[in-house]
């Protein structure tokens, strides 16, 4: 067993532990931070396979801002989960089971990690990394596949983003009760 | 708040760095692992950070929610932009060979200009999205 997949193993493990720990636990603050250590983690899986970029995002998306933006929101809501009321457990259970059971299944027709004959290897991919040095011209083909091949996708992302602030803007507002020279002033 | 020197010093002394780091990623994204987005949390979260340990009102200051709501705008107004430039001089849209020169200049112009729209607009929504969520009263 090589070294890369000991630490693989480590790292799934590590996440399973924690999935679990997510599932188990009441407190919403000790949720929130092991959710940032399961980002971590995956960021971690990413650097393994190679992924240097995914693994970046990761990182600072995953583990980074988005448990500040939980850990702000907690700030507006409850600490702790309520308890959960629902009787009869079965039913979910079986529902989980059976969605688990068939993503088990659609596993088995994936390539192999890193097979070459894999279809996501045989379509675009030869063109842009044949082609991207003297098309293009720059080191890192993830930039140019992001930025240049795929400018629509990644213009098409920005705006998301965008929008997913203009949203939180019309639902949330930017209404502030400020103290300012001893008098409560509400600004806009 | 006042009270946490520890805090306050360490959080003076990472803020730079983390800016400056952010500028990195988002300007040698083009040799190495980064980008416009990554680039962009980064530079939220130093941001972040400061508002976390100095308070947000001395955030909010510095970086006025109305200037942050035009900036994130025009980060994609900025990508959109670039493409339109292509459209007027002849090429198909966000085809960057034709903004300079040659094709490989144009390809580097137009992968930084766009990925700098990418950093504006992520780094100000960000931004904007965390002073939306803290900027309240418990319980409004």
């Amino acid at each position: 067993m090589s070294l890369d997949h000991a630490i693989d193993i480590l790292l799934l493990a590590f996440m399973a532990v924690i999935a679990l720990a997510v599932v188990r636990l009441r407190d919403l603050f000790g949720v929130a931070m092991l959710f940032s250590v399961f980002s971590l983690l995956s960021a971690g899986v990413f650097t393994i396979m190679d992924a240097a970029d995914v693994a970046f995002t990761e990182a600072a998306v995953g583990a980074g801002i988005s448990t500040i933006l939980m850990l702000a929101t907690l700030t507006r809501t409850a600490r702790e989960e309520k308890p959960n009321v629902s009787r009869n457990p079965a039913l979910p259970l079986i529902v989980v089971s059976i969605t688990g059971a068939m993503l088990v299944f659609g596993t088995s027709d994936i390539p192999r990690f890193g097979d070459p004959q894999a279809p996501v290897h045989q379509h675009v991919a030869p063109r842009y990394i044949e082609d991207s040095p003297s098309e293009i011209g720059i080191p890192n083909m993830v930039t140019s596949v992001l930025a240049s091949y795929r400018g629509y996708d990644t213009l098409g992302e920005t705006t998301v983003i965008f929008t997913a602030g203009v949203a939180v803007m019309a639902l949330l507002g930017m209404r502030r009760t400020r103290r300012r020279n001893g008098q409560r002033k509400d600004t806009d | 708040m006042l009270h946490h020197t520890v805090l306050r010093v360490i959080a003076k002394l990472l803020v730079p760095v983390i800016l400056l780091f952010a500028l990195y990623v988002q300007f040698h994204g083009e040799y190495s692992p980064g980008g416009g987005f990554q680039a962009g949390v980064i530079f939220a979260s130093g941001i972040i950070l400061y508002a976390l340990v100095f308070g947000l009102d001395d955030t909010m200051r510095a970086l006025p929610p109305g200037v942050l709501k035009i900036l994130s705008a025009s980060g994609v107004l900025l990508y959109a932009g670039v493409g339109l430039d292509t459209l007027l001089l002849g090429g198909n849209y966000l085809d960057y060979d034709w903004l300079a020169d040659s094709p490989t200049h144009g390809q580097h112009l137009g992968i930084f200009l766009v990925e700098l729209g990418v950093g504006i607009t992520v780094a100000s929504t960000m931004l904007l999205l965390y002073y939306a969520f803290t900027g309240r009263e418990q319980g409004q």
